[in-house]
Parts: C-alpha cells; sequence; structure tokens
C-alpha cells in the first residue's frame, strides 16, 4: 500500500457508512505510441498517479490544480468511463475497478457527471424532454410514456426550466439554461453522487451563481454528494466542504477548505491561492504574491523525487531523492506530501 | 497628465443575416498619459468591439462604425487612411489578444514575426532587429532568448506565447498597450507571472493601458480606473477604489454580490442576478439592464423601459466628477 493510502487509513472517528467513495492509489496511464505500422508503446502519461481520498456522504468535496493535472482524468476513472491503470475505487461498499456489464450500468445509475461545456454536451437534434429522459429510457424506467413526461416536467421544473419548453431544442436556449437541462439529465436516475467537472467554467459571471446556487440546493434537498472540479478557487471556497489539491497527477494537499485557505501547508497551494485575484482593490495592494517560475512539466516525464521540485521556491536536496513525498497528516484532517512541513 | 485617448459616441453595429447586431451603442472615454484603465463585463457586452473598433479593426462588412471620435494625440483615427492607420498599429498602439495562436503566425519563426515590426517601423537591419528582438524576449522572461528566435509558435507554452506576444506588442515602445483577455486562456500561477510582468513593464515604458476581461478579480489588482459595460453600454466607471468600494449601479452591485471570496469562508448564498444577457439583436429604448433589474422593480420605475439613462456624475459622488453611472435610480437614497 502506498504512503498515500496509508496516511487516509488514519482518518479516525469515521462510520464507514459515512463514506460514500473511497478512491485507493487510483492510477491512470496513457499510452504513447509510435511506429507507422506497427505501434509500440514508448511511454505513457501519467496523468493520475497514485491518488487516494475519501468522500464522505452529503459533501462537496472539491478537486483543484492548474490545467492538465488529472482533475478530469480522475473524475471520469472513479466512474469507470475510463479503466483504472491500477488502484482501486469502492462506491457504496461496492469494488467498481472490476466491475463491468450489467453490474456496472446499475451502479452508474447512482453516479453522474455533469460537463463544462452545455454547449457541446448536449445533442443539439434532441428536444429538451428527449435529452433529459434518455437516461429514463435507457435503464427502462417509466415504460409508461404520460408517466415519464410527467416525471420530466417536474425535473425540469426543480432545476428551475419551464415546462413550457420541453419541445424545445438546446440552441434556443442560453449557456444558464443549458446548463440547467445537464443537471436534469443528470438527476434523472436519482444518483446519489455527481462529478460536477467545471460545471461554471463557461458560463457568465452573472449565471455561475445561478447554478452554484441551484446546485447548493439541490443538494440539501436531495442528500447529494459532489465532487467538484473547478478552475476557480474562489468558488471552491464557497461550495466545498474540503478540497484537494493535485500538482502533475498527484494529491499534495488535502483538508476542510477554509483549514487549508487559511493555513495552507504546500508550496503548490501557497503559491496558486496567493495567485488568485481578490475583487477588491484594497487587498490586492497590500497582497504578497509567491510567483513560481515555470510551467508546469510534461506527465509523461515527470520530475524524479517530488513533482513540485522543478518550481518550488523552497525545494532543497531531499527533494530531488526518491522517494516524493508522502501525504501526512499535519492537523486534524489536514493532509500534506511536502518534506519541508513533515 | 493630459489626455491620451478621447472617444466619443461611439456606435458600431454588425448586418447579418440573423439581423443587425447592436454591438455598441454610445460609449465614450477618455484615457491620460500612462493610465491602466479595465473594461469589465460579461459575454458580449461589447468590450472587444469597441477596442478593435479604436484600432480600426472591425471586419466590414458585416461590421461598421456608425459614429464617434476616436482622438488618439491630436488626430481622428477614424478618419485616417489604412496604410496611415498601420503605421500607428504596432508603433503607438498596440494590442494583444487573448488566443496568441490566432495572432502570432504557425509557420513563421517567433524571431521573424518579432523582427519584422522592427524593421517596418524602427527601420533596423537584421542584426540590430534580432538582438532587439532577443533582448525583448529576455525581458519578458523566456530563458534562453537569443537561440530561441528560430523556434515556432508551438515549440513554446500557452504562458510563453502570451509573453512572445508582450514582447511583440512592447518592441516599439507603444504609447498605448490594449489587452484583450490576455490571461484568461492561462492558469492562475501563470496568469500572476503575466501581470507581474505587464505591471513592471508599464512603470518602466510609460505606457497607458486598456485591460480586458471579465475577471473582476484582475482589473482589481492592475486598473486605476474600472469602466463596467453591459449590453453595448457604460454602466458605471470611475477609481477602481470607487467602482468596488462604492458601486451604484445595480449591475455592478449585483455581479459583485455574486462573486464568492477566496478570503473569506463562503457561508452565505450567493445573491444572483436572475435572467440571462440581452439578445444583442434587439436595441433596447431603455436601460439594457432593465429586465434582469430588481432595483426598477422594487420601486416600479416604468421609465426604465423606453428612457435610456445618460451616463452622468453619481449622486453625491463626494467631489469627484469622475465617478459616472447611468441609471435612474439612486441605490444609496434608494430613490429615483
Ligand atoms: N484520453 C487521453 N489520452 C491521452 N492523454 C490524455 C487523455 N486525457 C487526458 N490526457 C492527458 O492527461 C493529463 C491530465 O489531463 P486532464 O484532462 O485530466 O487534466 P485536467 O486537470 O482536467 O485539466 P483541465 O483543467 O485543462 O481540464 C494531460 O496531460 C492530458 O493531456
Ligand atoms: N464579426 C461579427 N459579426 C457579427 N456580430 C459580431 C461580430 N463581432 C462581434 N459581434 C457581436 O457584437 C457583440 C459584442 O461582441 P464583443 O466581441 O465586443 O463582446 P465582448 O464583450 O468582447 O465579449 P467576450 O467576453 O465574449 O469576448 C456580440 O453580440 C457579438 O456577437
Ligand atoms: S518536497 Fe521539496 S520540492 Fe516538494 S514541495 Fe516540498 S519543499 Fe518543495
Ligand atoms: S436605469 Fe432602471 S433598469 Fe437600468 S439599472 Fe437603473 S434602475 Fe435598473
Ligand atoms: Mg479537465
Ligand atoms: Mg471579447
Amino acid at each position: 500500500m502506498s504512503s498515500q493510502a496509508m496516511a487516509v487509513e488514519t482518518r479516525k472517528n469515521l462510520d464507514p457508512n459515512d463514506v460514500i467513495l473511497e478512491v485507493t492509489d487510483l492510477k491512470k496511464h496513457f499510452p504513447i505510441s509510435a511506429g507507422i505500422v506497427f505501434q509500440r508503446q514508448v511511454g505513457a502519461v501519467r496523468a493520475v498517479d497514485g491518488v487516494s481520498f475519501q468522500v464522505i456522504r452529503g459533501e462537496t468535496l472539491g478537486l483543484v490544480g492548474e490545467s492538465g493535472c488529472g482533475k478530469s482524468t480522475t473524475g471520469r476513472t472513479i466512474l469507470q468511463l475510463y479503466r483504472p491503470t491500477e488502484g482501486s475505487v469502492r462506491f457504496e461498499g461496492q469494488e467498481l475497478s472490476t466491475m463491468s456489464g450489467n453490474d456496472l450500468r446499475q451502479m452508474r445509475r447512482r453516479m453522474q457527471i455533469i460537463f463544462q461545456d452545455p454547449f457541446a454536451s448536449l445533442n443539439p437534434r434532441m428536444t429538451v424532454g428527449s435529452i433529459v429522459s434518455e437516461p429514463l429510457q435507457i435503464h427502462r424506467i417509466y415504460s409508461n410514456k404520460q408517466e415519464r413526461q410527467q416525471y420530466v416536467e417536474a425535473l425540469m421544473e426543480k432545476v428551475g426550466l419551464n415546462p413550457y419548453f420541453i419541445n424545445r431544442y438546446p440552441h434556443e436556449f442560453s449557456g444558464g439554461q443549458r446548463q440547467r437541462i445537464g443537471i436534469a439529465r443528470a438527476l434523472a436516475l436519482e444518483p446519489s453522487f455527481i462529478v460536477a467537472d467545471e460545471p461554471i467554467s463557461a458560463l457568465d459571471v452573472s449565471i455561475q451563481a445561478q447554478v452554484v446556487n441551484l446546485m447548493e440546493e439541490l443538494q440539501d434537498e436531495l442528500g447529494l454528494t459532489y465532487l467538484f472540479i473547478a478552475h476557480d478557487l474562489s468558488m471552491v471556497r464557497h461550495i466545498c466542504d474540503r478540497v484537494a489539491v493535485m500538482y502533475l497527477g498527484k494529491i499534495v494537499e488535502l483538508g476542510p477548505v477554509d483549514e487549508v485557505y487559511d493555513n495552507p501547508q504546500h508550496p503548490y497551494t501557497q503559491a496558486l491561492l496567493s495567485a488568485v485575484p481578490v475583487p477588491d482593490p484594497q487587498v490586492e495592494e497590500n497582497r504578497q504574491r509567491i510567483i513560481i517560475a515555470g510551467d508546469l512539466p510534461s506527465p509523461a516525464s515527470p520530475p524524479t523525487g517530488c513533482n513540485f521540485n522543478t518550481r518550488c521556491p523552497v525545494r532543497f536536496d531531499l527533494c530531488f531523492e526518491e522517494p516524493d513525498p508522502p501525504l501526512i497528516e499535519v492537523r486534524p484532517d489536514h493532509y500534506v506530501s511536502c518534506h519541508r512541513v513533515t | 497628465m493630459s489626455v491620451l485617448l478621447d472617444v466619443k459616441d461611439l456606435i458600431v453595429r454588425f448586418y447579418t443575416q440573423e439581423g443587425t447586431v447592436y454591438a455598441v451603442n454610445g460609449v465614450s472615454f477618455e484615457l491620460e498619459e500612462g493610465e491602466t484603465l479595465g473594461i469589465v463585463g460579461e459575454s458580449g457586452s461589447g468590450k472587444s468591439v469597441s477596442s478593435l473598433a479604436l484600432m480600426g479593426l472591425i471586419p466590414s462588412p458585416p461590421g461598421k462604425v456608425e459614429s464617434g471620435t476616436v482622438t488618439f494625440e491630436g488626430r481622428d483615427l477614424l478618419t485616417l487612411k489604412p496604410d496611415q492607420m498601420r503605421l500607428i498599429r504596432g508603433k503607438e498602439i498596440a494590442m494583444i489578444f487573448q488566443d496568441p495562436m490566432t495572432s502570432l503566425n504557425p509557420v513563421l519563426t517567433i524571431g521573424t514575426q518579432i523582427t519584422e515590426s522592427l524593421k517596418l517601423h524602427e527601420g533596423m537591419n537584421t542584426s540590430q532587429s534580432r538582438k532587439r528582438a532577443a533582448d525583448l524576449l529576455d525581458m519578458v522572461g523566456i530563458p534562453d532568448a537569443y537561440r530561441r528566435l528560430d523556434d515556432y509558435p508551438h515549440q513554446f507554452s500557452g504562458g510563453m506565447r502570451q509573453r512572445v506576444m508582450i514582447a511583440m506588442g512592447l518592441s516599439c515602445n507603444p504609447k498605448l498597450l490594449i489587452a484583450d483577455e490576455p490571461t484568461t486562456a492561462l492558469d492562475v500561477t501563470i496568469q500572476a507571472q503575466i501581470i507581474e510582468l505587464v505591471k513592471q513593464l508599464k512603470d518602466e515604458f510609460n505606457m497607458a493601458m486598456i485591460w480586458i476581461t471579465h475577471d473582476l478579480g484582475v482589473v482589481a489588482g492592475i486598473a486605476d480606473r474600472i469602466q463596467v459595460m453591459y449590453g453595448g453600454r457604460i454602466m458605471e466607471s470611475g477609481s477602481s477604489h470607487e467602482v468596488f468600494g462604492d458601486s451604484r449601479h445595480p449591475y455592478t452591485e449585483g455581479l459583485l454580490g455574486s462573486l464568492p471570496r477566496l478570503d473569506s469562508s463562503g457561508e452565505e448564498k450567493l445573491t444572483q442576478i436572475e435572467g440571462s444577457p440581452p439578445d444583442m439583436r434587439n436595441e433596447p429604448a431603455g436601460c439594457p439592464f432593465a429586465p434582469r433589474c430588481d432595483v426598477r422593480e422594487h420601486l416600479n420605475l416604468e421609465r426604465c423601459w423606453d428612457e435610456r439613462p445618460p451616463l452622468e456624475t453619481v449622486p453625491n459622488a463626494g467631489g469627484d466628477e469622475t465617478h459616472v453611472m447611468s441609471c435612474w435610480a439612486d441605490i444609496r437614497e434608494g430613490v429615483a
């Protein structure tokens, strides 16, 4: 078992029934092939490279980090849209990574995904009614057409869409309304867990609050659990209970949001949070930014030692030695992977 | 300080098959030498079109600058011939865009692209311009700059390409730099690098700057003055302290209220602006924000629908005439 996994094992006082999802040492590597006639594997993109965490029923766990750090791949591998290269995903007590066929299909009813781009993720030739009811048809729920229509109308109402528009097409709706359609569709099978992959990034600022408020209301009402993937660190603080910071396929810091935001321990988290602009000139005038130089290294050839050692402002000898720093609990429920801290 | 740029009553429309798009509907503002103006607003509010118009870059057809004057150092840019305008673009006014790949030529080396403008505007020869291009890349923090002159755009990361764009923009020491969402496509850590760089270079070159963004946080840190746009019009404008600390327009107020804060725990519900942004194919007779405005609804203001509120000094502005807004109501007093 990896050190990340062991660290999470140490979480105390948790009723195992409270854990809806348990991810252990999860890896997803995409092969890189070369050759014109005979394709052979010459390497791998280590998109997700050993992450472990738990999600508690009813909470929102945020997943943040720079573009390409592996957030979406983590979400999709949990849902088994990508099959893991290694590691385990236990959802509501059942192991998904070895599940297939009808068993997996049944489990998928309980877990849904909302995508970033409400424009690209909806079939332009389907009406809202058929988009929202498609999952019901696939799973043969409500064979009675009229009952199904009533259910879809109720769902539309729930997400703030006028059921009167049930026969309209996606292009007739605004971005925020399209995201509501995506949410209604995700809710159709009454899931308990939703991966929201950048659900508001493509929306106008004035519309983002509408969608976030809706997600929070639905969570309270239906007891949903969210994995909320986002770039917007301010929104993550608002909506999430806990947050996991990813860097190059690994979790570098994990803890309750206020704890992590007010008291970040990992040098990457510190730099990331200090880089976020705050809409207040008075605050901005007095802010000390930690500017980290350079770009994210390629996940096809991550550095030896700590993944962050190419950019870390406080690196030292140990950071270049294998193995990389383990994720260790530094305060109650607050985990950090850095030799400086632990 | 003296006025560098004076835009008056700019109106821009697009005549498309789906009808007329009323993109910019009477925009006026001034910019002083060395000043940074932040233009904020949602998608489609007319930010890019107004800045393209003052650079003479509106594609026509379908676009047309219907009226307005753009006075830059005493000349009206809108009346210049295309080749006169070309001399000003790049030399005196430079522009950087959101996606550097659309403005960098993928088949030319970075060096060729920077030296081209140095040869055109500064009359340098090849070795002089290569030396200067390398200095510029070095200045924007590209390691091993001289060698990288011979690389193509795709060999640079997104953040580095944006640095190259900045180097190109600054190559002829412009008096005005227009940056249209230059960091929107970048990660926050890279955005912070670019913003620090631009701030530092701006002071060095004493440039004026227009920074266009939908991110209110970004302009809070960088702009002297903020202009809030909605539906092709200016809703509110003032110093950044006035607009953020003493916002008077219902739209500005709504936007600020809907933003969560990084620096405080987000217990309360976000206040949301109802409805969706306007369809720019209709020219509203009154205030473009009227369909979504809760102040109008509260005060039952009928005139918002059919009379355009003028852009005027806010009531009780504390002696400062530069804080202006376009609204029939006074939200501080709750009266119209
Ligand atoms: N299907 C795939 N095949 C090969 N490589 C992939 C695939 N999907 C993702 N990757 C690579 O895996 C890494 C992680 O990608 P991922 O999409 O998970 O990042 P992300 O954190 O969601 O980024 P973003 O914030 O840009 O959405 C990237 O280097 C990406 O190029
Ligand atoms: N070439 C064009 N043809 C037709 N309409 C156009 C054209 N360019 C812009 N428009 C329209 O003009 C209006 C203003 O667009 P503009 O690009 O200025 O918005 P913006 O504020 O920059 O938005 P964004 O934040 O999305 O960049 C929009 O309704 C847009 O659809
Ligand atoms: S382990 Fe070393 S390189 Fe990695 S974050 Fe900590 S100090 Fe920096
Ligand atoms: S003019 Fe009327 S509709 Fe427009 S912002 Fe003011 S109160 Fe609202
Ligand atoms: Mg992603
Ligand atoms: Mg624009």
